[in-house]
């Protein structure tokens, strides 16, 4: 089952056993969660194409004592909509669950404004906002009845693509993959299968993190004696910079990351294609780690 | 019965002091619904600082949040913190900003600044009331500067549509957008959004008193309250130089001296 079919099972699921759940679509899923519809005509709405409005409401609805999750395609949330996670939200100190699907360029066919690299790294400068980027349906499936509770705001990162095996992750906190001693490579999300391959017959660590905010930093202090991390993160590139520089101290490390420019991808093609020319393939990981080993 | 004409003059005296001591605040924009706050807090609203978390309970948002200074009134004056906080109004410790925070606020339901957020939280509050079978109503108060907001007619639109029969949207219809982006027929755009709408003096109690108590049993209300920018002071009335800036100290005194 992909992400977003995954979605629907999970979310389905919580609205037959919580009541305090509030499905909100953006006009996308609609025959998705037709059976929500019918079962739970009170908890489950396609609000219409208004994202702003919808966060907003969703907000009233936490007010209200009730738990809002909120779909639709990355961007519709995230920067159309950004003031209202910011104040209504995150200001305002209530609980609420935004899930996107798209990532970076899932939509590369249907160009810039359906693209969303900038997710991650916007919604990290709102304080209070948490930030999931699962790499597999299952692990979608652990964090959101994990966390979808939990009175904070929180952006799940689903994508159209994802890793061949799920881990028994937890939120807010990395799963070690693999040790080695002449570097730390730290895989958000869906790159994991890509960095698995890279890493293949070298001497390095792989953290894994599904979680970006709040970022586990024990585990990366724990795990990076070598003092020399690679990051590979499936939106803009430099996301995790901060995050990396904070758990370690400046002068610790000796970093390198890939992951998409800052600049607007406007060829079409696919997601794969984009992969291949932002450098998010595991030829290119391997050559940065090992010039990062070398270096 | 003490004169509730009374009572918002001699709340207006308090916004006057509050804001040339901290030297802040949208004054203006508080007169011009002190009115309209009364009225909800003292006659229509079942809300009071002893009872506030009762399921039955109505909720206020202020959505023009820079209208603060009215609502920091109404509070004190019922009971939901004591005036001395006012004292302290914009001060660096002060739980009063210029804008409202519902975390630092008894009483604040929720925290706006930024224009088009409470008007759509107040349409979810609305729709979360209806799901749990709560009776409360949610009035929610926009200005009509705030109408330019895009945000505010996607509530105005998902309000009818989910026929939220507990939501009524006031508009302080002050005409301060007028000089730059006319909003016209107010009643008549809500009415073609799907509300019912009433259009009253927003500075006369009894009418805002009829308009609020039985809302529309089909649609959400709206209430268009032709209000006076910087109502009871001559000085100040619809004089856009006012919006935000506090007076001097000769000037509160000819205002204190009109309000008294």
């Amino acid at each position: 089952m992909n992400m977003r079919g995954q979605l629907v099972e999970t979310v389905s699921s919580i609205l037959e056993t919580d009541e305090r759940l509030v499905l909100l679509l953006g006009d996308i899923g609609v025959w998705g969660f037709r059976n929500a519809f019918e079962r739970f005509p009170e908890r489950a709405y396609n609000m219409g194409i208004l994202e702003q409005a919808t966060v907003s409401a969703a907000a009233g609805l936490a007010i209200s004592g009730l738990i809002p999750v909120f779909h639709t395609i990355a961007p519709f949330i995230v920067e159309r909509s950004a003031e209202q996670l910011k104040i209504d939200f995150c200001y305002q100190g209530l609980g609420g669950n935004f899930i996107s699907v798209g990532a970076s360029y899932d939509y590369a066919a249907l160009g810039c404004t359906h693209h969303c690299p900038a997710d991650a790294g916007l919604l990290m400068n709102i304080p209070g906002m948490e930030i999931v980027a699962p790499g597999t349906s299952s692990e979608f499936d652990r964090l959101f009845r994990e966390a979808y509770a939990n009175g904070h705001p929180t952006y799940y990162r689903l994508s159209e693509r994802e890793n061949r095996v799920g881990h028994e992750v937890l939120f807010g906190r990395a799963t070690v993959i693999r040790r080695g001693g002449q570097a730390t490579v730290v895989a958000i999300g869906p790159v994991l299968d890509a960095v698995m391959e890279a890493v293949s017959g070298l001497d390095a660590t792989v953290l894994y993190y599904t979680t970006v905010s709040p970022f586990d930093s024990e585990t990366l202090r724990q795990n990076a004696h070598s003092g020399k991390v690679l990051v590979v993160e499936p939106f803009y590139q430099g996301t995790m910079t901060r995050s990396i520089w904070e758990a370690l101290g400046p002068g610790k490390v000796s970093l390198d990351c890939i992951g998409v420019p800052r600049a607007f991808l406007t060829n079409y093609g696919t997601a794969e294609d984009h992969d291949k020319a932002v450098g998010l393939t595991p030829e290119h990981i391997r050559e940065r780690l090992e010039d990062l080993i070398d270096g | 019965m003490s004169d509730p004409h009374r009572i918002v003059r001699g709340m207006k005296r308090m916004i006057l002091q509050m804001s040339a001591r901290a030297r802040e605040g949208h004054i203006p924009s508080a007169f011009s619904i002190l009115d309209i706050l009364w009225v909800l807090y003292d006659r229509v609203m079942a809300c009071d600082a002893r009872n506030g978390a009762g399921s039955e309970k109505d909720w206020f948002i202020l959505s023009k949040g820079h209208g603060s200074l009215a609502l920091y009134a109404v509070l004190a004056e019922r009971g939901f913190f004591p005036p001395s906080l006012i004292e302290g109004f914009a001060g660096y410790e002060s739980p009063l900003g210029g804008h409202l925070d519902r975390n630092k606020v008894p009483g604040v339901e929720a925290s706006t600044g930024s224009l088009g957020h409470g008007f759509p939280m107040g349409v979810g509050l609305a729709l979360g009331l209806r799901i749990q079978r709560k009776a409360g109503r949610v009035y929610t108060l926009i200005g009509d500067g705030e109408a330019n907001e895009g945000s505010v007619w996607e509530a105005a639109l998902l309000a009818s549509h989910h026929g939220l029969t507990n939501l009524c949207c006031i508009i302080d219809y002050n005409h301060s957008t007028d000089r730059h982006l006319g909003l016209g027929d107010v009643a008549d755009k809500f009415r073609s959004f799907g509300w019912e709408a009433r259009v009253v003096d927003g500075h006369d109690h009894e009418a805002l008193f009829r308009a609020f108590d039985a809302l529309s049993v089909s649609s959400p209300t709206a209430v268009i309250a032709e209000t006076t920018k910087g109502h009871g002071c001559a000085m100040m009335e619809n004089e856009p130089a006012w919006h935000h800036r506090f007076p001097t100290e000769e000037e509160l005194e000819t205002m204190l001296r009109e309000l008294s």
